[in-house]
C-alpha cells in the first residue's frame, strides 16, 4: 500500500496496545496478557477523519527498544530502519498511567529515534485508585508532545487521539537532536559518513544494535565492530547508563506533573485484588493445587464433554455416506465421494470440539493473567531439565497444537532454553493424536473396569498417555541440556501483570481463529490425503485388480453374498498400490506387531498423524462390509482377525505398541516446518524427526516385545 | 554485601547498585533504578523464583538474579 498513512503501535506488555488496536480498527485479534502473545504482523485500518483511513499497525510489547528476545527484535528492525516497508509514518505510545516512569523510558527512546509520536496515557483509572493523579496537559508540555487519554478497554478518549495524531501528523514535530548521553561527536559522525544521514540516537542505535539488525550486512557488521574499538565504545555500559539516565529525566518530569495523594499519609499501598488472589494462586502449596486442578478440569472437558459433540458429528457423517450410498448409483465416483472425501472431511471435522475446548482454556488462562503465575511456580521445576518457567505455556498449548505452541516459544529470551523447547514440545500430546488414542484406548482397555471403583479404566489410560509425552518431553529436554552448548545465559525476570476479567470476545476470537485454522490449514492435507489414499487403495498395478474377482470365486466356491464380496475387497486391498507399499516397509514393522495395514496407515501418518484414523476407516472400509451396526472404524477394527494367530489383530500388545508409536513419533510436516522457520536452519527439524521416531520405534519395539 | 535475595517476605529494601552488566540493563529497564524501594512479596514454592513489589507493580526473578542485585535495608 503505497502512499498510506501508517501508524505503530508502541508499548509495554499489558499496558492495552492490543485493546487499543481492536478499539481502533475493530478488526479480530487475540490479545493476552502475558509477554510476546502479539506476534505475528496485524494491522488494521483506522479511520482517523471521515474519508481518510490510514494504517495501523501493532508491534510487539516491549519494555525498550533493546531487543532482549527474538519478538522484540522486530521492533528496532522495523523503527530503526527508514526503508522497511513497515517503517511507520509516526508512532502512538501505549503508556499503563499505572505504571508511567516505565512506560515512559520506552517512549523517550522511540521519541529519540526522530519518529513523530503521541503518548495515549491508558489506564488512568487504576493510577487514581492508587492514589496518583495525572495532569496530561503538563506532561504534555513537559514532554513537548501530545498527549490524549484514553480508556483503551471501554473505547473512551478515541476522539482526543484522533486530534493529537492529525495535529503530530500536519506538524511532525522536530526529532531531537540531542542525544540522552553524550557520546564523542566524532562517532556518530563516523557512523553518519559511513551508513548515511540520520537522528544521532538512531545512529548509536545502529551501531549498538547492528548484529540484531537485518539492514546490515557482514561487512557492515564488521565497519561498526572496528568503530567501536576505535572509539572505545561499549555498548552494554552506554545502555545502563543511558537507562539511568532517561529515568533520572523521566523522574523530575513525573514528579512535577503528577500528585501522589498516597505521601500525605504515607501509609503501606492498598491491598489489591491482585495481592489477594496471589496470595493463593502463587502459594507454595495451593499454588499447584490450584494449577492441576484446573488442569484436570481441562482434561475432563476435552475428554468427556467434547465426547457429546463428538459423537454427533461422527455418527451424523456416517449416516450421511450411508444415505448418499443409498441413493447414488454404485460407481467408483460414489465411492470415492464417500469413502474417500466424506471420510476425510469428517476425519477433520471430528476434532473440532476438542480444539474448541482447548483454546477456550488457554485463552482464558492467558486473558485473566494466570498463566504469568504458572510460568512463575513452574520456572524452579522447569529449570533442572534445562527448560524456563516460560516454557510451561508452549507445553500447555502444545496439548492443542504444536505449531503455535512452537511459535509461542518466541517470548523465551534465552536461546537455549527456546531451542530446548521447540525441540521437546511435540512431544506433548497434541489434539491431532486423541482421535487415534481414543480409537486404540477403546479397542484394548475394558470399557466397564474401573480402578478404585472410581475412575474410569479408560480414562485412566489415556491421562497416562498425556504425562508420558509429558514426562519424555522432560527428559529429553534434560538429555538436550546436557549435548547443547550455551550461547547465553538464561535469566526469568518478568512483570506478573495484574488480574483481569477475561475479555469473551478476545477468547471467541481466539478459539474461532485456531478451529478456522485447523480446518483450512490442516483440513486441506487430511482431505488430499484422504483422496489420494483411495485412489491408490482402489487401483493396482496392470490389470491385476480387475482379476482378482474371478481369481477369488474360483478359488472359494462355497463363498457366497457378503462373505463373498468381503473376501474381495480385502483382496482388492492386498493387491493394491497402497497394499504393495503397506507390504514393502512389512519387514521393518514387524518387530513392532504391525501388518501391511498398518504400514499403509504409518506411511500415510508422516505428513500428518491426525490421518490414522480417516486412512484406518478408509482401509477397513474398503476391506469390509458395510452395515449400519458395524460403521464406525471401532467395530471394523475390533472385527479385525490376524491371520497368523487366528485371534484378534488388536489385542494389547499391538494396541499399546501403536499408542506409544504414536505419542512419540515425528509426524508432522507442519511442525517440522514451523520449527525450521522459527530456527531457521534445517538441522534442528531434522534432529527433531530423527530423535523423535527413534524412539518412537524402539519403545513401541519394547512394549510389544514385553506385551507379547 | 546485602542482596535481593536475603530479603524476607515482607521485608523492605533499597537498591544501591548491581553486580551483572548484562542483567542490570534488564533490571533497569524493568524499573529496578539504584534509590528504588522494593518490597518481597512471595516465594515461589521451594523458594524460587521470587516476587517483589517495585515502582507500583510485581516483578518476578530468580534467586540467582536477585543475588545480583545489591541493598540497604529501610
Amino acid at each position: 500500500m503505497a502512499n498510506v498513512t501508517r501508524i505503530a503501535l508502541i508499548g509495554n506488555p499489558n499496558a492495552g496496545k492490543s485493546s487499543l488496536f481492536n478499539t481502533l480498527t475493530g478488526m479480530n485479534q487475540k490479545t493476552g496478557n502475558f509477554p510476546g502473545v502479539t506476534m505475528d504482523k496485524l494491522t488494521g485500518i483506522w479511520e482517523l477523519e471521515p474519508g481518510r483511513n490510514i494504517e495501523i499497525l501493532d508491534l510487539p510489547g516491549i519494555y525498550s527498544i533493546y531487543p532482549k528476545s527474538i519478538d522484540e527484535e522486530l521492533v528496532i528492525n522495523i523503527l530503526g530502519n527508514p526503508k522497511h516497508p513497515d517503517y511507520p509514518d509516526m508512532a502512538i505510545v501505549v503508556a499503563d498511567a499505572s505504571n508511567l516512569k516505565r512506560n515512559l523510558l520506552l517512549f523517550s527512546q522511540v521519541r529519540d529515534l526522530g519518529i513523530p509520536t503521541v503518548l495515549a496515557l491508558n489506564m488512568i483509572d487504576v493510577a487514581e485508585n492508587q492514589g496518583f493523579v495525572i495532569n496530561s496537559l503538563k506532561l504534555a508540555r513537559e514532554l513537548n508532545v501530545e498527549v490524549a487519554e484514553i480508556n483503551a478497554k471501554k473505547g473512551i478518549g478515541v476522539g482526543g487521539l484522533k486530534l493529537a495524531v492529525i495535529k503530530t501528523l500536519k506538524h511532525r514535530y522536530a526529532s531531537n537532536d540531542a542525544l540522552p548521553l553524550a557520546v564523542a561527536d566524532e562517532l556518530i559522525e563516523d557512523v553518519q559518513k559511513q551508513f548515511g544521514e540520520a537522528d544521532p540516537y538512531r545512529s548509536l542505535l545502529w551501531l549498538m544494535e547492528h548484529d540484531r539488525m537485518k539492514m546490515f550486512n557482514q561487512e557492515q557488521r564488521e565497519s561498526f565492530d572496528h568503530l567501536m574499538e576505535k572509539h572505545h565504545f561499549e555498548s552494554k555500559k552506554y545502555k545502563s547508563s543511558e537507562t539511568v539516565k532517561r529515568y533520572e529525566q523521566i523522574s523530575e518530569v513525573v514528579e512535577r506533573c503528577v500528585i501522589n495523594l498516597n505521601r500525605q499519609w504515607d501509609a503501606e499501598p492498598v491491598k489489591t485484588w491482585t495481592d489477594r488472589l496471589d496470595k493463593v494462586f502463587i502459594h507454595s502449596f495451593w499454588g499447584y493445587v490450584i494449577f492441576l486442578a484446573i488442569l484436570f478440569v481441562m482434561f475432563q472437558a476435552v475428554f468427556t464433554w467434547a465426547t457429546y459433540p463428538m459423537d454427533l458429528i461422527d455418527g451424523g457423517v456416517a449416516q450421511l455416506n450411508d444415505w448418499l450410498k443409498g441413493i447414488l448409483p454404485d460407481s467408483p465416483l460414489t465411492g470415492m465421494l464417500t469413502d474417500g472425501l466424506i471420510a476425510g472431511v469428517g476425519g477433520v471435522l471430528i476434532f473440532v470440539p476438542q480444539i474448541a475446548f482447548l483454546f477456550f482454556f488457554i485463552s482464558m488462562l492467558e486473558e485473566t493473567g494466570y498463566m504469568s503465575r504458572v510460568m512463575f511456580i513452574m520456572d524452579k521445576m522447569m529449570r533442572r531439565f534445562g527448560l524456563n518457567g516460560k516454557s510451561v505455556v508452549p507445553l500447555i498449548s502444545g496439548i492443542a497444537c504444536a505449531v503455535p505452541a512452537i511459535m509461542s516459544t518466541r517470548s523465551i529470551g534465552s536461546w537455549k532454553d527456546r531451542l530446548i523447547t521447540i525441540l521437546v514440545t511435540p512431544l506433548m500430546s497434541c489434539s491431532a493424536r486423541l482421535p487415534i488414542y481414543t480409537v486404540l484406548i477403546a479397542l484394548v482397555v475394558p470399557e466397564k473396569n474401573t480402578l478404585f471403583g472410581v475412575f474410569n479404566l479408560q480414562g485412566v489410560a489415556l491421562f497416562g498417555l498425556y504425562l508420558l509425552g509429558f514426562f519424555m518431553a522432560l527428559f529429553s529436554a534434560w538429555v538436550l541440556k546436557k549435548i547443547l552448548r550455551a550461547k547465553e545465559r538464561s535469566y526469568f525476570i518478568m512483570e506478573l501483570p495484574t488480574y483481569k476479567g477475561p475479555r469473551f470476545k478476545h477468547v471467541a476470537i481466539s478459539i474461532y481463529n485456531s478451529v478456522r485454522a485447523f480446518i483450512f490449514e490442516a483440513g486441506k492435507i487430511i482431505v488430499a490425503i484422504s483422496i489420494v489414499l483411495w485412489v491408490f487403495a482402489s487401483y493396482g498395478p496392470g490389470d491385476s485388480m480387475a482379476k482378482i474377482e474371478e481369481q477369488v470365486r474360483l478359488k472359494n466356491p462355497s463363498l457366497t453374498g457378503v462373505d463373498l464380496s468381503n473376501k474381495i475387497a480385502s483382496e482388492k486391498l492386498e493387491n493394491s498400490y497402497a497394499g504393495h507399499f503397506g507390504k514393502l516397509i512389512e519387514p521393518a514393522i514387524k518387530p513392532l506387531g504391525y501388518d501391511w495395514k498398518i504400514g499403509i496407515a504409518l506411511i500415510t501418518s508422516f505428513a500428518a498423524r491426525e490421518v490414522f484414523v480417516g486412512t484406518m476407516s478408509t482401509i477397513y472400509s474398503l476391506g469390509g462390509e458395510v452395515d449400519n451396526e458395524n460403521a464406525t472404524i471401532k467395530n471394523r477394527m475390533r472385527a479385525e482377525i490376524n491371520p497368523d494367530t487366528g485371534k484378534p489383530m488388536y489385542d494389547a500388545a499391538l494396541g499399546f505398541s501403536l499408542l506409544i508409536f504414536y505419542a512419540f513419533a515425528m509426524q508432522c510436516m507442519s511442525t517440522l516446518a514451523t520449527t525450521y522457520r522459527e530456527t531457521k536452519s534445517w538441522k534442528y527439524p531434522l534432529i527433531q524427526f530423527g530423535y523423535m521416531t527413534t524412539l518412537a520405534y524402539l519403545a513401541a519395539f519394547l512394549v510389544y516385545q514385553i506385551l507379547s | 554485601m546485602l542482596t535481593l535475595a536475603d530479603l524476607r517476605i515482607g521485608e523492605h529494601g533499597e537498591i544501591t547498585g548491581f553486580t551483572d552488566e548484562i542483567l542490570s540493563l534488564k533490571l533497569l529497564e524493568m524499573g529496578c533504578l539504584p534509590g528504588t524501594e522494593v518490597i518481597l512479596t512471595h516465594h515461589a514454592p521451594f523458594g524460587d523464583p521470587i516476587a517483589l513489589k517495585v515502582s507500583g507493580y510485581t516483578l518476578t526473578m530468580r534467586r540467582e538474579e536477585a543475588a545480583t542485585i545489591q541493598i540497604k535495608r529501610k
